[in-house]
């Protein structure tokens, strides 16, 4: 069984680098909705400047901790907005779960949950407040599930990438408790959270990236 | 809207850049730091310094409040978006005279954050940071959840008052102390006419239909509490002066700083019509205006429309408004 290594992290960060930027106006327009419009240029950014500093790294020698940790320090140099120190706490909840020891690509719902700590960690928001933390956590559980029934690594990334999905349009039912849209209240029902919908991005090139690599 | 533009990625680097060079005589840019405004006075040892920023798209705010007896150096971030917390880490750094460093910003939920891991980041440089969060915006939330509201046209007293009370040699928490209190007794509101378009999306980002305004709307377009039809502008004008103080609830006699902003595309001589009548409202209430402010203090772009800011003042803080300044914003 092969583990999360760097090489596997790296091509994560070239798939969503990639999908990010092709969803760039797709996600500022739902953020145009309820929020103020530059979610897709925070993330598109944001991931374009990971993956052209991981094009730096030796990968041979970096561990994917430290993939992970370089990944933190990326978004919080380039990315500011609420997203740069999300996904900056994420990925060094990620790493520190690396740093315990390896993990098998099938454990990959362990890695998406730890950052998914980390996302709550620093936004202290709850589920159900319609944001990224509700893709983010049912994507994880699901993966550790599918694991736990002895899925394949095929199996495991078609249930994170399926509960991706249908955690982001569950986003649309929600009232938004943080963030922007906040102050729209029940003006939110309806919208689908742009911070959510990043998230399936994300989510869905963890999971092509492991289907692929089985 | 037909607009000066090049490609809409750079043009918060062409702001601050064109923004340097007019005011090469008293800011500079953070030499490790593209996205940090600096005062050319900044880091005077033994003085604490002020630091401050947010999203670009607002100017003068936040760069044109850089200056003497202002804030030393200002963290910048994308339209509208909060400033990466490595520069509001070098703002910090920029702005340290071994006193001690101010963190004057607004209540938005990336500004928190970044600004919480900047200062995790200065401390461990052995830089004391203190901060004070603005939450002026009295439509946001209600009083009782005044934790709650956004940072507005406020923040620009917060700065005055922080930075004059710093330039009188005053350690951290004294200048803390006054900022927070010019915070606490500022309370302002926006009405919304028409909206703003972020030049990279090409599109508002929300739409007011003709013939109405959105009463209490934040400064990127979050919207208000009520849509109502358009009024004259003395019927706005009385509008946003009872919702300020309603909230304020001011004995009669107090004195207090007036602040009218436009939010980028009202002309100046209608904030002058709004501000004729908001003065005689003020007043109406035994309110006594010692200084008011009108102009384009604290824009949103090409928003149509104004923010009303009133500061009740004390002895300390007439002093710390009057003390002389120099800065491209006021």
């Amino acid at each position: 069984m092969s583990s999360i290594d760097s090489a596997f992290l790296i091509a994560v960060f070239r798939r969503a680098a990639d999908r990010l930027e092709a969803e760039r106006q797709a996600l500022c327009a739902l953020d145009g909705e309820i929020g103020d419009g530059d979610h897709g240029t925070s993330m598109a950014n944001g991931f374009a400047a990971i993956n052209d500093h991981l094009r730096g790294m030796a990968r041979q020698e970096a561990t994917p901790a430290a993939v992970l940790r370089d990944a933190a320090s990326t978004f919080l140099a380039e990315v500011g907005a609420t997203v740069g120190p999300l996904y900056a706490t994420a990925f060094l909840h990620g790493a520190r779960l690396l740093e315990a020891g390896d993990l098998d690509r099938q454990q990959i719902g362990r890695l998406v949950v730890a950052m998914a700590d980390g996302i709550k960690a620093r936004g202290q928001a709850e589920l159900g407040d319609k944001t990224m933390i509700d893709v983010w956590y049912p994507a994880g559980h699901a993966a550790i599930a599918a694991a736990a029934e002895g899925g394949s690594p095929a199996e495991v990334a078609r249930a994170l990438r399926m509960a991706a999905e249908q955690a982001r349009e569950t986003t649309v039912t929600m009232i938004a408790a943080r963030g922007r849209a906040s102050r729209l209240k029940e003006r939110s029902l309806g919208h689908l959270d742009p911070g959510g919908a990043s998230a399936a991005i994300i989510l869905a090139a963890i999971a092509d990236t492991l289907a692929s690599a089985a | 809207m037909q607009r000066f533009l090049n490609d809409p990625d750079d043009i918060v680097d062409e702001t601050v850049a064109g923004f340097v060079r007019a005011h090469a005589d008293l800011v500079r840019l953070d030499p490790g730091n593209p996205r940090v405004v600096v005062s050319r006075l900044a880091g005077q040892q033994g003085r604490v310094g002020i630091v401050t920023g947010g999203g670009s798209g607002h100017e003068p705010a936040f760069i044109g409040y850089t200056g003497r007896n202002m804030v030393d150096a200002v963290a910048v971030g994308e339209l509208f978006s909060s400033p990466t917390a490595k520069s509001f880490h070098d703002a910090i750094r920029a702005a340290d005279g071994g006193a001690g460093v101010a963190v004057l910003y607004g209540n938005y939920a990336g500004d928190n954050m970044n600004v919480k891991m900047a200062r995790k980041m200065a401390v461990k440089d052995g830089i004391a940071v203190e901060t004070v969060v603005a939450n002026d915006d009295v439509s946001s939330a209600p009083l009782a959840e005044r934790e709650k509201r956004r940072g507005v046209a406020g923040e620009i007293f917060m700065w005055k008052i922080g930075g004059a009370k710093a330039a009188t040699g005053a350690p951290l928490a004294e200048v803390i102390a006054a900022a927070q209190k010019a915070i606490d007794n500022c309370r302002s509101v926006g009405v919304g006419l028409g909206p703003c378009t972020l030049p990279a999306v090409g599109h508002p980002n929300f739409s007011i239909a003709p013939g109405k305004m959105e009463v209490g709307i934040g400064h990127h377009g979050e919207p208000g509490v009520r849509i109502e039809d358009l009024k004259t502008a003395n019927a706005i004008a009385d509008e946003m002066t009872a919702i300020v103080l309603d909230d304020h609830n001011l004995p009669a006699g107090t004195e207090v700083a007036v602040l009218l902003s436009g939010l980028g595309a009202t002309p100046v001589n209608e904030l002058y019509v709004l501000f004729n009548r908001m003065a005689q409202q003020i007043e109406a209430r035994g309110l006594v205006i010692y200084r008011p402010f009108v102009g384009n203090y604290f824009t949103s772009l090409e928003m149509v429309g104004a923010t009303l800011t009133v500061m009740a003042l004390d002895a300390e803080l007439k002093l710390l408004l009057d003390m002389e300044t120099a800065c491209p914003g006021l």
